[in-house]
């Protein structure tokens, strides 16, 4: 590619010295990206905007919360109401965690489905997983800090978990709480890291991108790009494109800020933490319920946690885990039924998480989570030997390879 | 061209349908949990464009200030907040001198003086173990919150400041409990606060047990969420604004992508 000529002479001089104009024209200018992404191809941006606007709201929020047990809830409130638009900026980052857990879930299935986990983009994936494992505790960890009654227990429970590692278990929940239950000390380091792991997750971003424009995304159809023919420039093509997805998006999140802002919470989290009173049921955020119906699904805690934790060691694994040499669902007939299985049985172990551990509930439970690890751990590896694939074109720009366009599709390929 | 819109109608219908379905199915998971449901009355503070009735919350302060602030604290309000409400300056200092707070003089010593606009609304009781000293061990949760801190909460409290019935035969009520059809449980401590005309209202509204339940649940829905009205509000012109923006990247979208889109038809 050639080098970008800049008219600015103090771009210019700085360029010389410090490339970094270049470097973005070639990133975000230049960067070739396939010309059929459709899209879904939109929610890895979305989630970056998603994670900008968390870290902007959320300093904002800092400055005026107080991360102590006697103070936490009342210091949410004073945000509410009389810091100004104090509730504004509150019910964006609130929502916000909301809106960033359903880009990036609608990204990481868009990735199922396209096959984007395939060499050679695995580590581009593993990093992406990374970022989600990054975000659940940053998540985690953020909905204790208004110190309500969902708060507190949620906390309990979910640090709980860790008592079930055989010997050390105990000690290492002490440990995670800085003391014998769930106490100032407690908020004091959750607030610390859940003010951390965002720029920790900002570093992995920048490494998923890195990742990502070593060889470019994947695309609908799932093969590799042959050539200039099949690629558009990222701008004006994609910051367009993405424009028009964020206006969708924002939409959306924005009539869930102004009319519905506690419509993905939960009512006992206005009530203040209390140690002696339990919640009838405690349930975590929505985002939470599959990987909490895996948890309860095993009958031994343990095994629930080790289950639970499974599930997404699973996704670090994805890549060596389909031997399909074939990427995108549109050619592999019998994946493809099984990717919309697999859909549904994460959003029914979603609803299955909300519901009380008790009778039908808890056998559904066990069925789907048998299913989600017989789709990763069985299925992936065995589909490809029975899954006859339909036959691949030989490029974006020639799609179909059938009558007078295989001359033109084998005369690119002369071309090359 | 038809082709393409009804693809582009495809993608966008795909995309819009995975995020309702997302939100509803985030909040029918809680929903389901809730086995009492409350009769669903019309407020004037519920939709997109929703309000609060200023005579409607001014009556529930007088129903607040007369019945229920007996036994329940509303510590997250300021006396200055009513002016929210529709009271005027002078107004707000007086109902504020009703009450007195402690404060420390410049000797040191804890004097008690009447408060002032700036204080928050003054608890009946010290701390909660004097407030359940009071009530039988039942603690009179602070009211700041309570409707948001209740599903449906607005329905729930007024379903239940109207569901006092007798109970049912083969239910026994031990002493110092009452029956409530709409509480979980429905043994509730709080005996039932409303009777007709248990207050007289300022400006002359016959004071039913309805009448009051309603307004004291405006001032209370107000009290829990009093950003709500400039929330509402903001969020029309937002939501406004983004249509346009999205409109207008909409059709530069179409404009930039044309030549590729007819190069490849």
């Amino acid at each position: 590619m050639s080098k970008p000529k800049f008219k600015n002479p103090v771009v210019k001089w700085i360029d010389y010295r410090l490339p970094i104009f270049t470097f973005m024209d070639h990133e975000l200018n230049h960067y070739p990206t396939p010309k059929n992404l459709n899209y879904f191809w939109n929610f890895g941006s979305l989630a970056g905007i998603a994670l900008v606007t968390m870290i902007i709201t959320g300093i904002v929020l800092s400055m005026n919360y107080t991360a102590h047990v006697d103070y936490a809830f009342d210091s949410v409130e004073r945000i509410m109401r009389d810091v100004n638009h104090g509730w504004l900026i509150r019910y964006i980052h609130m929502n916000g965690a909301s809106f960033f857990f359903i880009v990036v879930f609608v990204h990481i299935f868009r990735g199922l489905y396209y096959g984007s986990y395939k060499a050679p983009r695995e580590l581009l994936w593993i990093l992406g997983v990374l970022i989600l494992l990054l975000m659940m505790a940053t998540a985690f960890m953020g909905y204790v800090l208004p110190w309500g009654q969902m708060s507190f227990w949620g906390a309990t429970v979910i640090t709980n978990l860790f008592s079930a590692i055989p010997v050390v278990g105990e000690s290492i929940v002490t440990w995670l709480w800085g003391g014998f239950s769930v106490d100032n000390s407690t908020l004091n380091r959750f607030f610390s890291l859940h003010f951390v792991l965002p720029f920790v997750i900002v570093g992995v971003v920048i490494l998923h991108l890195i990742a990502l424009h070593r060889f470019g995304s994947n695309n609908p159809i799932g093969i590799d790009v042959k050539g200039t023919q099949d690629t558009l420039p990222f701008s004006p093509y994609y910051t367009i494109k993405d424009l028009f997805g964020l206006g969708v998006f924002l939409t959306f999140f924005a009539a869930a800020v102004f009319f519905f802002p506690n419509f993905m919470g939960h009512p006992d989290n206005y009530i203040e933490a209390n140690p002696m009173v339990t919640p009838a049921h405690i349930v975590p955020e929505w985002y939470f319920l599959p990987f909490y119906a895996i948890l309860r699904a095993i009958p031994d805690k343990l095994g629930g946690v080790l289950f639970m934790f499974g599930s997404i060691a699973v996704l670090f694994i994805l890549p060596w885990l389909d031997r399909s040499p074939v990427r995108s669902s549109q050619f592999r007939p019998i994946f493809k039924i099984f990717f919309w299985v697999l859909v549904f049985d994460c959003i029914l172990l979603g609803y299955l998480g909300a519901m009380p551990a008790e009778g039908i509930y808890v056998i559904l439970s066990r069925i789907a989570t048998a299913y989600y690890f017989f789709h990763f751990l069985i299925l992936f590896p065995l589909l490809p030997y029975i899954e006859k694939t339909k036959p691949l074109p030989i490029s974006i720009s020639v799609p179909v390879l059938s009558g007078a366009s295989t001359a033109s599709a084998f005369a690119v390929r002369e071309k090359k | 061209m038809v082709l393409m819109l009804i693809k582009t109608a495809k993608a966008s219908l795909i995309y819009v349908l995975t995020i309702v379905c997302i939100l509803f199915g985030a909040h029918l998971s809680f929903a389901a949990g809730d086995k009492i449901t409350y009769p669903q009355k019309e407020w004037s503070f519920s939709g997109i464009t929703g309000t609060f009735d200023r005579a409607s919350q001014q009556r529930g302060l007088q129903v607040y200030k007369e019945v229920c602030s007996g036994c329940h604290g509303l510590r997250l309000l300021a006396y200055r907040n009513l002016k929210a409400i529709g009271y005027k300056d002078n107004e707000v200092k007086a109902f504020a001198a009703e009450n007195s707070v402690n404060a420390i003089d410049d000797e040191g010593e804890i004097i008690e003086r009447s408060a002032r606009p700036s204080d928050k609304f003054v608890s009946p009781y010290p701390n909660i173990q004097s407030a359940r000293a009071a009530n039988g061990g039942a603690y009179p949760p602070d009211l700041s919150l309570i409707v948001k801190a209740r599903s449906d909460g607005a329905n729930y409290l007024h379903a239940l400041l109207t569901g006092y019935v007798e109970a049912p035969s083969e239910k026994k009520v031990p002493d110092g409990m009452y029956y409530n059809k709409y509480y979980s449980g429905n043994l509730i401590g709080m005996p039932q606060p409303l009777y007709e005309d248990g207050v007289t209202y300022a400006d002359g509204t016959k004071a039913t047990q309805e009448q009051m339940a309603k307004d004291v649940t405006a001032f209370l829905a107000w009290a829990s969420e009093p950003e709500l009205e400039e929330r509402k509000k903001t969020g029309i012109a937002v939501i406004l604004f983004l249509l346009v923006l999205t409109t207008l990247s909409y059709f530069a979208m179409k404009k930039i992508w044309a030549p590729i889109k007819n190069r490849e038809i």
